[in-house]
């Protein structure tokens, strides 16, 4: 029976395997849909995720991530190294070198021109380049030869991949953009819509945040790929929607980001037409503690900040004790099933930097309220409520509105009110809350709350910015316009200098170690920042659909070249 | 009552004086208020629509205390119940009579859920519906009537109507709710921003109507001879102009409690209402339908209430209006 | 009557610029920003410079005045340009989206057909189906088609779109297989089959909207037929020997046809605003959903422009109802 079976199966793969290599085109079209309708193909004017995924069909940078996190040469011919004498030995430069035979799908070739014209264009001041932050210490880039291109940082960089490395830099061709610079840069409607590229497919038809139709690219290098003929790109919806139209009616083949609760992709899986797939890069689902006091009975201009520290979460304990109250393999099952884990660490991911730490995995409600015992606060009314010196143990909840962090917020206040802490419950529109208008009360910046619940990530596989968020004085606050990226209000002098020290090691080993450490730092040390849930993507493909590799370092779309129809 | 018999061939004044005498007691003097009583109560629809409404009035005010359930309570080993009558036709179903109607996906008691729910919606229903009537009633009948203020009050509608409502809602939240929920904590506050906003952006429709039907009636000859002997414009409009649209007030009311109800869970899902864990049924509604194959009694219960509270008061409408009517009345 | 219309015609100009300041003040005064989807990974100060890129930094007056300037005098512009192959805005700043960097109006153009073909076609159905229904319901009031009638419209308007949607895809796409979920705006008819193709796609989202209206207009037809069919002048034109068809449909009709063209008027500049909620069920993907993406995404200069173009149409749509209410009912006068 066994061995007839894996006759059976080695008679499928062999079967299988002429598709794989099929002449270019000869799969007809793919179809895929995201909720979020992609509305500029330009990647360098808009940061988001809908319009970098779309535009990586048709621009490709010199290297990406694979989808275990590791870079793989595109239209570079290797990735630099100290090792090979790519990266300069004191770490301030990068030499790429273009693969030969590279061509846009106009025919012509791709030189180190069209690098540097792409640095030339993301970091022109008036450009407003979404992705500036790839190019943030660079000093210059300047093209060695026709093939060879050399960027140099204003300091030692231990991660140097960030220029022309992954989805959010691709190469754009010079002489399409040569008149887009700066200020002009919105004028070019026709480039942004309809971009060359080197990609596996060209544009044939852009439809602002409705549909894109793209065709394979005759001059694409490699002569079997891709092995579809066109694409439709379509947007717009709900997850529920896009999930619905692969995996129940088959009406298309990729569905993106299906933010939906366990049992209801579970559900539309029964149907047997496709099936959901899930891979986990660093996003955390987590709590953030305001270390200030967002009390309205301050002024203006004095709440939030580090003027008032906040009454109650101030305590540590408190902290430590709230932490303690959450279930969070339940909230992993009612959330996100396959598409979450329990996890304690800001940085779950890549696997070295990743502290691994369980004290969090189990709930302690019994722990919870000894500590609150402890730091003072017990129930003297006996209305259920804890409090302290005529102060009740309240506090305010807020996070964006998405389904499932409601159910999030209504476990989470029913623990707290177990151990005797009463929480008003907050949502908000998610485009006021992750936008940063300082005149709103409501950005999840001002922090107008006592608790606030979101997820974060960062680029690539180097956690170094993200942790650097953290510096004392990088908090948002009146004067910055309440800008900045220290959500927390967290400031320890030893934390900014592991900072420092991590900004100068070079040493992956060593960095992780201080990564970790630091990770700890924000973590189980202070509970200043609550982590809950490391959540994967979920994306959902038809059976029909073969060669998807779901990848969450880079673009979703990133081997489409490779896709095709399983026969 | 013979004991004085009329003698016979007594003389023909006392025959006629007898025959201008009522030959049954004088009925007592019946006002109006009566009248359309009347009329109002052999109305079947009107009286099922009322009584109904009556009904899920008093559910929803006392349900709490018979059914003591915390509609907010989690009882996760609970989540995903099924109502007990799927029993009937399902033996595996997982029921109980715990929770009559089932739970939701985190436990909550259903029953709980739609008695709670059904106080917050049929309060904003009716504030927000009552408000935007009476706005919609005043400014249409003032610009149909008063030609001076008839350009100025229909710009204004038109500039009410052109606003988006988003962008509104966002200022609202933003200017109001801090002092809002200083004074009436953060349920009464939202209580209060959702109704005025609910009510303040849908009292448009009812203006244009009003005025338009006010701008044919008050040409009418009725109009005329009650000017002429000298009526006032304010009795004129209560009098006489008032009563003559009040049927399409009475459908402006039916299909403003439907929208009413509706936008509020539109509102929650934006994140500009009630606190989420705060029910109404609208937002059952809305919550449920990613569901609605697995667990269709999650949508349909609230649905139901929904449809039959503004049925309720689509009938209700109907028997009023009949009973307003004298030309109606009594036929 | 014709120098009414012309005069509000001509008092709708300052009428409609001040109600663009009024939405350009209350876009303002909204929270939001433009780079709320911007994805959290983007570092603060490269957000500020996206800002500064948009222009955002300019006072409030200035970025009021351009739009005013490019919507009223060079949009026009691009207008006769493309009807006569004339170059009057050649190098002139059109009014440019912040989501996608194009022209706002390129993108409205792009969407009017699907908006008309779903929602317009749902309008016009809705009213064909609502007449008559108001009509017979009053004409036999409780009477069983009456009461039917009712029991639908009513159930029909008090269940939003956000459930029948989904409720019919469900049933006609995921259980019965028999028309498609996801609406393909580049769908292009050009015979038999490909109309089938199209009126397939349509059905659906026809007919969750085409269900709102009809409930809504039958039940103010029915009223007001009710009001009148009880007056003075039907027993006269009853007692004329009039045909009871010619009483009815004539007299009645149109005596009792003011709150319904009222609410059809008012109805129409919605039909230009879409249907966000059943656009964006069915990927419907027309003016709607592009008014609802640019809401959340904070592109004020787009929602300025949807916006203003539907405060036209409602301004200019109200006051052909005032002119319809004077040919209904010649007693109606306005000088």
């Amino acid at each position: 029976m066994t061995i007839k079976t894996l006759l059976m199966g080695a008679v499928a793969s062999a079967a299988l395997a002429p598709a794989a290599f099929a002449e270019r085109g000869a799969d007809g079209e793919v179809s895929i849909i995201y909720w979020q309708a992609p509305s500029i193909l330009n990647p360098y004017l808009s940061g988001g995720t809908k319009d970098i995924e779309s535009a990586s069909l048709v621009l490709e940078p010199l290297a990406r991530y694979d989808e275990t996190g590791v870079m793989v040469p595109f239209l570079a011919s290797e990735i630099p190294t100290v090792g090979n004498g790519g990266v300069s030995e004191d770490l301030t430069s990068i030499t790429w070198k273009i693969a030969e035979g590279m061509v846009w799908s106009d025919g012509t070739p791709v030189t180190s021109a069209d690098v540097k014209f792409t640095a030339d264009y993301c970091m022109h001041p008036e450009g407003g380049c979404a992705q500036a932050a790839f190019f943030d210490g660079v000093e210059n880039v300047e093209a060695v030869d026709d093939m060879t291109i050399k960027v140099t940082f204003n300091q030692p960089k231990p991660n140097p991949y960030g220029p022309f490395v992954g989805g959010q830099s691709p190469i754009i061709q010079a002489a399409q953009f040569a008149d887009c610079l700066g200020a002009k840069a919105p004028e070019c409607t026709e480039a942004n819509f309809n971009p060359i590229g080197t990609g596996p497919f060209v544009v044939d038809d852009f439809r602002p945040n409705d549909v894109i139709q793209f065709s394979a690219n005759d001059n694409y290098r490699d002569p079997a790929k891709p092995a579809f003929a066109s694409v439709t790109f379509k947007g717009g919806g709900d997850a529920a929607a896009a999930g619905r139209s692969v995996l129940e009616t088959g009406e298309f083949d990729y569905a993106w980001n299906l933010q939906l609760a366990p049992d209801v992709i579970a559900r539309m899986e029964s149907a047997g037409k496709g099936k959901a797939i899930a891979g986990f890069g660093p996003l955390v689902e987590r709590l953030e503690m305001n270390m200030t006091d967002p009390s309205p009975n301050l002024a203006e201009g004095e709440r939030s900040t580090i003027a008032h520290p906040h009454p109650i979460l101030s305590d540590i304990r408190v902290r430590e004790a709230l932490s303690k109250a959450i279930d969070r393999e339940l909230l992993v099952e009612v959330g996100y099933g396959q598409a979450g884990k329990v996890t304690c660490d800001l940085v779950p991911a890549p696997e070295m930097f990743a502290g691994g730490d369980q004290h969090c995995y189990a709930q302690d409600l019994e722990g919870a309220k000894a500590l609150l015992e402890e730091a003072g606060w017990t129930d003297t009314d006996g209305d259920g409520i804890r409090d302290k010196d005529g102060m009740k143990l309240e506090l305010l909840y807020q996070t964006s509105t998405n389904a499932v962090r409601q159910d999030f917020q209504a476990l989470i206040k029913q623990w707290w009110s177990e151990i005797g802490v009463e929480t008003e419950l907050r949502n908000l529109d998610a485009s006021v809350f992750f936008g940063g208008d300082p005149g709103s009360p409501d950005t999840f910046q001002k922090f107008y709350a006592d608790v606030e619940m979101y997820a974060n990530t960062f680029n690539g596989t180097d956690p170094q910015q993200y942790l650097a968020q953290y510096r004392c004085g990088n908090e948002p606050r009146p004067a910055s316009q309440w800008q900045g990226e220290n959500i927390n209000r967290f400031c320890d002098p030893a934390y900014d200098a592991l900072i420092d020290e991590l900004a100068r090691t070079g040493d992956i080993e060593k960095r992780a170690e201080i990564a970790i450490k630091m990770n700890n730092m924000l973590t189980k040390n202070t509970y200043t920042i609550v982590p809950l849930v490391h959540r994967g993507r979920v994306s959902a493909h038809a059976n029909s659909l073969g060669g998807v590799k779901l990848n969450v370092w880079d673009s979703e779309l990133w081997n489409v070249a490779d896709w095709h129809r399983v026969k | 009552m013979t004991d004085h018999p009329i003698p016979a061939g007594s003389d023909l004044e006392i025959d006629t004086l007898a025959a201008l005498q009522d030959k049954e007691p004088p009925k007592e003097p019946r006002s109006q208020w009566k009248d359309v009583w009347d009329q109002f109560k052999h109305h079947k629809g009107a009286l099922f629509g009322g009584g109904f409404l009556i009904f899920i009035t008093l559910a929803v005010l006392l349900g709490p205390y018979i059914w003591t359930l915390d509609p907010q309570k989690l009882d996760i080993r609970n989540k995903d119940m099924r109502p007990i009558y799927t029993a009937l036709w399902d033996s595996t179903a997982k029921v109980g009579w715990g929770n009559p109607l089932g739970t939701d996906n985190l436990g909550r008691d259903m029953l709980a859920n739609l008695i709670a729910g059904g106080r917050a919606s049929m309060a904003v229903g009716w504030a927000a519906m009552v408000l935007a009537l009476v706005i919609g009633t005043l400014v249409g009948v003032v610009s149909g009537y008063f030609k001076k203020a008839d350009f100025w009050l229909m710009r204004f509608t038109d500039l009410v109507l052109s606003l988006p409502i988003l962008p509104l809602l966002l200022v609202a939240v933003t200017l109001f709710r801090e002092p809002l929920r200083a004074n009436f904590g953060p349920e009464g506050g939202m209580f209060i921003l959702i109704v005025s906003v609910i009510g303040l952006t849908s009292w448009m429709q009812t203006a244009r109507i009003v005025r338009g039907d006010i701008l044919a009636l008050k040409e009418r000859e009725f109009i005329l001879a009650a000017r002429s002997i000298g009526t006032t414009s304010g009795a004129i409009i209560r009098r006489h102009l008032l009563p003559n649209v009040v049927s399409p007030i009475m459908v402006s009311a039916t299909l403003g409690l439907a929208t009413a109800i509706i936008t509020e869970s539109a509102l929650s899902f934006l994140g500009v209402g009630f606190p989420s864990d705060f029910p109404t049924w609208g937002k059952l509604l809305a919550d449920s339908v990613q569901r609605m194959e697995q667990y269709p009694e999650r949508v349909i219960l609230p649905g139901i209430l929904i449809s039959l509270t503004v049925l309720g008061v689509n009938y209700l409408g109907d028997g009023l209006r009949d009973a307003l009517d004298p030309r109606i009345r009594g036929r | 009557m014709l120098t009414f219309t012309i005069r509000r015609l001509i008092l709708s100009i300052p009428t409609l610029l001040f109600i663009s300041l009024v939405i350009f003040l209350l876009l303002q005064l909204a929270p939001g920003d433009p780079m709320a989807q911007v994805p959290l990974t983007v570092p603060p100060e490269v957000k500020e410079k996206m800002r500064e890129a948009l222009g955002l930094g300019q006072p409030i007056h200035i970025q009021y005045l351009k739009w005013i300037i490019q919507f009223f005098w060079i949009e026009p512009q691009v207008l006769v340009d493309h009807w006569f192959g004339t170059s009057f805005a050649e190098g002139k700043q059109r009014v440019i989206s912040w989501q996608t960097r194009s022209p706002v109006m390129d993108i409205v153009v792009q969407r009017i057909p699907q908006t008309l073909w779903v929602v317009g076609l749902s309008y016009v159905v809705g009213i064909l189906i609502a007449l008559p229904i108001g009509i017979y319901s009053a004409y036999r009031q409780y009477s069983v088609f009456d009461q039917t009638g009712t029991f639908i419209t009513m159930i029909g308007f008090s269940i939003p779109p956000f459930f029948t949607g989904p409720l019919l895809i469900v049933l006609f796409s995921v259980q019965l297989g028999w028309l498609p979920s996801i609406y393909d705006t580049t769908h292009v008819v050009t015979d038999w089959e490909s109309f089938k193709v199209q009126f397939m796609q349509m059905v659906m989202p026809v007919m969750v909207l085409a269900l709102q209206t009809t409930a809504q207009l039958s039940r103010y037809m029915r009223s007001s037929m009710l009001d009148n069919l009880g007056q003075d002048y039907v027993r006269t034109a009853r007692a004329k020997g009039l045909k009871e068809g010619v009483v009815v449909m004539v007299h009645v009709l149109r005596n009792s046809m003011i709150p319904v063209i009222t609410v059809i008027a008012l109805g129409v500049p919605a039909i230009f605003g879409g249907a966000i909620i059943t656009e964006n069920v069915f990927k419907v993907n027309g003016i709607g959903q592009l008014l609802l993406t640019a809401l959340f995404a904070n592109d004020i200069p787009m929602v300025m422009t949807l916006t203003f173009i539907f405060a036209i149409l409602i301004v200019l749509f109200n006051l052909i109802a005032d002119v319809l209410y004077g040919v209904l009912d010649p007693r109606i006068r306005y000088d």
